[in-house]
């Protein structure tokens, strides 16, 4: 008498598994289209970047916990995207690190404050770390950065992961919270060069 | 000898973490002595200006908003928000405050729909004084101040939404890669110096949040909404403006809603 | 509409504590608008709070003061005072509130 009871259980456990699937598939089709309507339109408000690539379709659907063999795919895709600077010099000028480190302007879109065309991109990356001790109002979603060299050292190797996490964070951590901002044109090769450089040159007052 | 030195030694580092924590950065002090005082509030005279646009014979029909039913009945304002997002029949669908303000004001008012969001928030770069939405808005919101943030969950569609607003508080897109989560998806963290509430979790940061919201925001010398606030954190995800009251906007609010249920509204709040 | 939001209510001791916010642009004159041009001034230059016609408190304000500002001060006195503030700013535009102090 035990088994058909357990066999009929094993059907319902089965049935329900299909109808959350079911389910996931209904919301997701909301936001699909929830998304299609929610933002208005226009050639100011460039609504392609409403476009998921794969990598952030599994990091959505996953809440940013891709399964081990999805993080695999997603480090090799992101790692083939990467672009090095003219004559593969990752190291440029720190100086000039530094204002991209700390200019929080670029990639507006939308009614109310546009991009001006000729003005440069910065990285804003004070918003998440904290990197020169002397900058008090650095934020802490990322790590710190703070004598960057005195904790990794500055071989070509680390200059070269320096430059690849950057250009395209996913390359080294599937669904990193930090953007891909090589990747995504959001700076430019010789920018990330000089982020570079704000790191590991001991000139850097983020090694002082 | 060891022994004995090795309590010291832990109390001492204990001590040290408290100091730590003391002077993690933040501008918790100065917003205390600056909003402490809710009379102080400036939002309060927004309040005024709402409402009486709410009971004002307006648009070409010429009526007054109490005929709108903010779920709770028609005339019916005190304790609304407090159960905002809710399933509506009327439009089959779940509806936030502003969202059911625009329903009204066509169907009820006349007010041409397109007219109405030409407009919806007060540009703070402009010096401009908040919209009638705006104020509106935050009339209704403040006629809750008190109550128990209880949005009613047992509509099919209303489970629905918190749903598909919670898929959306995790769906990465735009240049920089963001979803909501990016930023308010983990404990004690911060964008510069501005701290950020976790609201995957259910509970205080997002009871915090709702509770304090429609706010007066010191920043921009005017009342904010919810509407505005998911606008604002699009436009700094790098996403196109959002479309006033569409149901993105909404699922998103009505999850938020849902992660702050229990707690209290505070209203009209006051904030930087 | 009525720009200024008052209240006043007698403390112990004797003393009365006065509340106002007020509706203003406070428009420093410094400020450019998005074609470039100077926004011209406009600020509350003065305000004055009478209880029974007698000034209790006289400020003079510019523009550095906030958007919509609020004032609160204590005077000496008690339930019954009638208390007006009226504010002026730099076009002569006025305003004005009164209450009687519960």
């Amino acid at each position: 008498m035990k088994k058909p009871i357990l066999a009929s259980l094993a059907l319902i456990i089965l049935a329900g598994g299909a109808w959350a699937a079911d389910d996931d598939k209904a919301i997701q089709a909301l936001v699909d289209q929830y998304i299609s309507t929610g933002y208005q339109q226009g050639e100011k408000q460039h609504s392609e970047r409403l476009k998921q690539d794969e990598t952030l379709k599994t990091c959505s659907e996953t809440r940013n916990k891709p399964s081990d063999d999805q993080a695999k795919t997603i480090m090799e895709r992101e790692k083939a995207t990467i672009k090095y600077p003219e004559g593969n010099k990752m190291l440029g000028n720190w100086e000039k690190g530094k204002e991209v480190f700390n200019t929080g302007f670029g990639m507006r879109v939308g009614v109310i404050a546009p991009d001006k065309a000729d003005k440069p991109r910065g990285g804003n990356c004070y918003a998440c770390h904290t990197a020169d001790p002397k900058e008090v109002a650095a934020g802490n979603i990322g790590n710190s950065l703070t004598g960057y060299i005195k904790v990794r050292g500055n071989s070509e190797e680390v200059v070269k992961y320096t430059y690849e996490k950057i250009f395209n964070s996913q390359s080294y951590v599937a669904c990193s919270n930090m953007p891909r901002f090589g990747h995504n044109g959001v700076l430019s090769p010789e920018q990330i060069a000089d982020l570079v450089a704000f790191l590991v040159d001991p000139a850097s007052p983020v090694n002082k | 000898m060891k022994k004995l030195l090795l309590p010291g030694l832990l109390m001492s580092s204990l001590a040290l973490t408290a100091v730590y924590a003391a002077e993690e950065p933040n501008a918790d002090a100065y917003r205390e002595m600056t909003y402490g005082d809710r009379d102080a509030n400036p939002a309060l005279l927004v309040v005024d200006r709402g409402e009486e646009l709410f009971k004002e014979k307006r648009g070409p029909k010429n009526v007054s908003m109490e005929e709108c039913d903010f779920g709770l009945g028609k005339g019916v304002v005190k304790g609304v928000y407090a159960e905002l997002p809710r399933y509506f029949q009327d439009t089959d669908r779940v509806q936030d405050l502003e969202s059911r303000m625009i329903t009204c004001m066509t169907t009820i008012q006349g007010f041409d729909e397109a007219e109405l969001k030409k407009k919806t928030y007060a540009n703070e770069k402009s010096n401009e004084d908040n919209t009638d939405l705006e104020a509106i808005a935050v009339y209704i919101a403040s006629q809750s101040d008190g109550m128990k943030i209880n949005p009613p969950t047992a509509h099919p569609k209303e489970q629905e939404i918190i749903k598909v607003g919670e898929a959306l508080f995790y769906h990465r897109t735009g240049p920089l890669d963001f979803s909501c989560a990016s930023c308010h998806g983990a404990d004690k963290k911060r964008i510069r110096l501005q701290n950020l509430g976790n609201f995957s979790k259910a509970g205080h940061d997002a009871q915090k949040a709702i509770g304090g919201w429609p706010t007066y925001r010191v920043s921009h010398a005017a009342v904010r909404t919810m509407q505005h606030r998911i606008w604002d954190c699009e436009g700094q995800m790098r996403l196109p403006d959002t479309e006033y009251g569409a149901p993105l906007s909404v699922a998103l609010i009505a999850y938020l809603t849902a992660q702050a249920k229990d707690g209290a509204y505070v209203l009209p709040g006051m904030s930087r | 509409m009525a720009s200024v939001k008052l209240k006043a209510k007698a403390l112990e001791g004797g003393l009365v504590e006065v509340k106002a916010l007020m509706t203003h642009p406070m428009e420093t004159g410094l400020r450019k608008d998005s074609a470039g041009e100077l926004v011209p001034a406009h600020y509350i230059t003065e305000v004055v709070v009478t209880a029974n016609d007698k000034e209790v408190l006289k400020t003079n304000w510019g523009g550095s003061v906030s958007k919509n500002p609020y004032l609160a001060f204590n005077y000496k006195g008690a339930v019954g005072d009638k208390v007006k503030l009226t504010w002026k700013d730099n076009k002569d535009a006025t305003d004005s509130a009164e209450l009687t102090v519960e």
